[in-house]
């Protein structure tokens, strides 16, 4: 099962606009987060398929997930 | 009408330019993104603004932070503040307080306003920030910079959009590495400005149950629909 995964700011460093991961049936936006070395608490904002959605959630086929780094200074 | 509010003319009715002088808008945080934030609401002709900070000023605000100069440095941000409102719009008043938002000094501090800026530079205030808007029942225009990038959001009581951006209850975010340039918090500023606006006169689109992400590295500006 192949996912495309857009990655914002910083998490591009070395990693691209957008990547695509391949598992195999099951896995979730914490499996991809692993398979691209990213560290949970490198994320404060992603989408699944545009929408925000749970680290936990099973994703399918065709699935578009988006990752952002938490911004937050004044 | 004032000869200083004669711009403003066409874009507002004489009408909104009047309720605007009646206003009252918290600015909580008086750093990059508040500094700028204070400057154009006064500007606009928001009657009453008040300015929370705790901090002085030191060399490090310089490259970005609006309100500090060389004359200023050591000085209380929200004191200065309201000197330089004086000088640019002696017609609206700025009420500085000089101390940091808490949970138990947060509500006696924000009630009464028509709306609440968050300009702060840390999440755990941000979403106490939030609780007590919610709490007050005042919508809260969000913002926050790191770097290249930045986020405008307009959050509602009951809305409760900070609890998903900031999800993984980081305690600082990419600025922590990245540090704040010149032009982030003005672009960042600007939006928060045009959202409290629209929220004042009750007319336009607001950035609700939305965020716009802004890169400004690859000039990509993404709005994005939370929730509901």
């Amino acid at each position: 099962m192949k996912i495309k995964v857009r990655l914002f700011a910083t998490l591009r460093d070395g990693r691209g606009k957008e990547v695509e991961v391949e598992r195999g049936e099951s896995f979730s936006t914490l499996d991809i987060l692993e398979e691209l070395k990213i560290r949970r608490e490198e994320v404060a904002l992603f989408l699944i398929n545009g929408r925000d959605g749970s680290f936990e959630t099973q994703l399918s086929e065709g699935d578009v997930v988006s990752l952002f780094p938490p911004v937050g200074g004044g | 009408m004032e000869n200083r509010y004669r711009k403003n003319m066409k874009m507002l009715s004489e009408a909104e330019i009047e309720k605007l002088k009646g206003c009252k808008v918290c600015v909580v945080g008086c750093g990059g993104l508040g500094g700028y934030v204070i400057e154009l609401l006064g500007r606009l002709g928001v009657g009453q603004i008040t300015a929370v900070d705790g901090d002085v000023f030191d060399e490090t605000n310089l490259n970005r932070q609006l309100l500090s100069d060389v004359n200023v440095i050591g000085k209380s941000k929200a004191e200065t503040a309201k000197n330089r409102m004086q000088q640019v719009n002696p017609l609206i008043q700025v009420v500085p307080l000089i101390l940091r938002l808490t949970p138990e000094n947060g509500r006696e501090l924000l009630e009464g306003h028509d709306v609440i800026v968050d300009a702060v530079d840390n999440i755990d205030t941000r979403l106490q920030l939030q609780d007590l808007a919610e709490h007050l029942g005042i919508p809260l225009v969000h913002g926050a910079i790191a770097g290249w990038y930045g986020q405008v959001a307009t959050i509602f009581p009951g809305d409760r959009l900070l609890d998903t951006l900031y999800a993984g209850k980081q305690a600082k975010g990419i600025e922590q590495d990245l540090g704040n340039p010149s032009f982030t918090p003005a672009m960042v500023a600007s939006i928060e400005v045009s959202e409290v606006l629209k929220l004042l006169v009750g007319r336009g689109e607001l950035l609700r149950k939305k965020v716009l992400y802004i890169d400004l590295f690859s000039q990509e500006y993404n709005v994005i629909e939370m929730g509901g």
